[in-house]
């Protein structure tokens, strides 16, 4: 689904490489997991797979179903399936969370040459995911983002998520700022779009998250390389001893 | 007192070139104004409170050419039930205006009524007033030679709002209406105002709102791209009355929207806002001054303008306290959004203030489109161009905000919207 080979990315504006050669390959119907210490670039490759500026691709390559998603406008590569779930969702006063849906949704069904969704059916349809994820009729109505709380916001990135159904979900940390009620909300939402069709990359600072999104794959990430990977016992392992032996003993 | 000598040729000009209605109850307000306006001569560019606005196109003798722009778009507020007065090129039209019999309001034209009339204790007086400190000739000069307006009684609650419609329909057009209305205690009047009005528009309103009155202004200045406009409001606000105005102005390559109001009874709310989108050869000034001058008033001033392609944004904003204004709470607030380098926006804001307990703040800002709000919306398939949009809106909606009653915001809204999608760089 997702394939990143050789993967080297500097900062547009200074002399910082970032990302040093990540490999990687996310099929479909998997969950992959990253951790990694801070600063070892795993939101920029959130970041620079799905289009943000200010990042210099200077090597390798990342496709999406074959598709090259680096020469793609970031609206492009959501078009073609990726989505980001933000660590730090923006508040945009004065737009409608359902009027920010209803464009999302219709904007990328124009874009794939699909019908646009009748006003009738979005509603139907979002009234019930949002449902699931306990969002309620006024969060619906609100600008989107103002006045959330942490886990409002991470809610409400997850019903984008539903509503936008993409082939290749990134989740940038985000259990950031979860209590533990919270988290499991968010991981039922995640788990429910478990599909065979679709793959997961999910970063994050802690086993905890995990518990609840069960990983096929773990990655470590350090220093813009990934230099481990394991299945689900390699994150149990960082959560008890930390990273300091796995970079260790790769050193 | 003579104008100073840079001033006469032009006021002289100026005044020669129109005349001044005569017979009747305003009469007098009219000879009067004639004789203030020349004593104190038209806007001159080296005038303070026209340092960033050039009153030229405003001021001149000569005939100002605008093209007549045509649509099929639904008029603006058209498919709300309003009472519809319709001026052409400032020329009443009684065929397209609706019967002005509305239960709860007694609505006259200042052309019609020779007779003694109640709006002689208000008409050119809250003008008058609102020249101290500062002069503001153009409303002077509308006293004197207005042809027309509405003469507007709010004795009541009226069952729907009154619409003054502005067409333009000529191309060198010269316009001068002047409005009166009276809200007693208790009433309550929506005013609307739209249209392009003509080649150049001079309007004046004078509002006196009774004890515990209510008036709600809102106006939309289109969309002839090369009309020009200066307009004043003057309010006068009695105890526990509100007025809320607020302005959308798109297009016009001159826009000059003076409000002055005087807060004069205790506890009383006045609100005025605008948004402004302006795309190329555009200058719009919005030039508030509000005065506080008893216990326990409430004003606010929250203006955006959105500018590209090298339009032009001016703010001059004031709020004066004076000694026995204590408990004020004024706020003010002018953005704008500068969606390239080429534009600019001029702002001014004021504070004098003699009262000790009072709050009062200001704040000045210009911004560009937020880099990550607009990545957001990419991240979410939504074009550039869209995103953008969404944007735009979601900034001038602080200002739209201000409008009370839901379906004129979103009315507010939806046009501008339609403006910012026939007003794209890509």
């Amino acid at each position: 689904m997702l394939e990143i080979k050789n993967l080297q990315v500097k900062l547009e504006e200074e002399d910082k490489q970032i990302l040093k050669g990540v490999d990687l390959t996310v099929e479909a119907g998997k969950v992959h997991a990253i951790m990694g210490p801070n600063g070892s670039g795993k939101s920029t490759l959130s970041y620079v797979l799905s289009g943000k500026g200010g990042y210099e691709v200077t090597g390798g390559e990342a496709t999406l179903a074959g598709e090259d998603l680096l020469d793609m406008e970031a609206e492009e590569r959501a078009a073609a399936g990726l989505f980001l779930a933000f660590q730090y969702p923006v508040e945009i006063p004065g737009v409608g969370n359902m009027t920010f849906l209803r464009t999302a949704v219709n904007s990328q069904r124009k874009a794939r040459g699909e019908e646009e969704m009748s006003a009738a059916d979005f509603l139907k349809l979002v009234r019930a995911k949002a449902k699931d994820l306990k969002i309620d009729a006024d969060m619906l109505k609100r600008p989107v983002n103002v006045g959330f709380s942490g886990g409002e916001k991470k809610r409400n990135e997850i019903l984008q998520m539903a509503m936008l159904e993409p082939k290749m979900c990134i989740l940038d940390e985000t259990d950031s700022g979860l209590d533990v009620d919270a988290m499991k909300l968010v991981a039922d939402g995640v788990n429910a779009l478990r599909d065979e069709g679709r793959g997961f990359l999910v970063i994050t600072h802690y086993q905890r998250l995990l518990d609840h999104i069960k990983p096929d794959v773990v990655h470590i990430m350090a220093a813009g390389r990934i230099v481990k990977t394991g299945g689900p016992e390699l994150a149990l392992e960082v959560e008890k001893n930390g990273y300091s032996d796995i970079l260790a003993e790769i050193a | 007192m003579a104008a100073p000598q840079v001033k006469q040729g032009p006021t002289q000009a100026r005044v020669d070139a129109l005349e001044l209605p005569t017979g009747g109850w305003s009469t007098p307000a009219r000879q009067d104004a004639l004789a203030r306006v020349q004593a104190m001569g038209l806007p001159h560019a080296r005038d303070e409170y026209w340092k960033y606005t050039k009153p030229a196109s405003l001021v001149d003798a000569a005939v100002i050419l605008a093209a007549v722009y045509s649509t099929d778009e639904t008029p603006m507020f058209g498919d709300m039930d309003r009472l519809k007065v319709v001026f052409v090129d400032g020329v009443f039209d009684a065929d397209a205006s609706d019967d002005l019999a509305l239960e709860g309001i007694s609505i006259d034209r200042l052309a019609d009524v020779k007779d003694i009339h109640w709006a002689k204790d208000l008409y050119g007086v809250l003008e008058a007033r609102g020249q101290d400190p500062v002069e503001r000739p153009l409303a002077t000069l509308n006293t004197a030679f207005a042809t027309d307006g509405v003469l507007i009684h709010v004795t009541g609650t009226p069952s729907k709002p009154v619409n003054l419609i502005y067409r333009h329909d000529s191309e060198t057009s010269d316009a001068m209406l002047h409005h009166v209305i009276k809200v007693d205690s208790g009433a309550v009047l929506t005013l609307l105002e739209n249209g392009p009005a003509a080649a150049r528009f001079n309007k004046c309103l004078e509002a006196d709102i009774a004890d515990g009155g209510t008036l709600h202004h809102v106006r939309t200045q289109g969309r002839d791209h090369e009309r020009r406009a200066a307009t004043h409001i003057f309010a006068r606000l009695g105890a526990q009355s509100t007025f809320k105005s607020f302005t959308l102005t798109v297009n016009g390559v001159m826009t000059r929207n003076e409000c002055v109001i005087e807060l004069t009874g205790d506890d009383a709310f006045a609100h005025v806002a605008g948004a402004c989108m302006g795309d190329g050869d555009f200058h719009h000034d919005d030039t508030i001054f509000v005065t506080h001058d008893a216990v326990n008033c409430e004003s606010r001033q929250v203006f955006k303008k959105v500018l590209r392609n090298g339009a032009t944004g001016v703010f001059q904003g004031k709020i004066l306290v004076k000694p026995d204004a204590q408990k004020t709470d004024g706020y003010q607030i002018s953005q704008s959004l500068l969606l390239d380098e080429d534009s600019q926006f001029l702002a001014k804001p004021e504070l004098e203030i003699y009262a000790d307990d009072v709050a009062c703040s200001h704040g000045s800002t210009s911004g560009a489109i937020d880099d990550d709000a607009l990545f957001y919306l990419q991240s979410r398939g939504i074009p550039h161009s869209i995103a953008q949009d969404l944007l735009v809106l979601s900034f001038i909606a602080e200002a739209v905000d201000e409008i009370e009653a839901e379906a004129l915001r979103e009315e507010i809204l939806s046009r501008s919207e339609a403006w910012l999608s026939r007003h794209r760089n890509d």
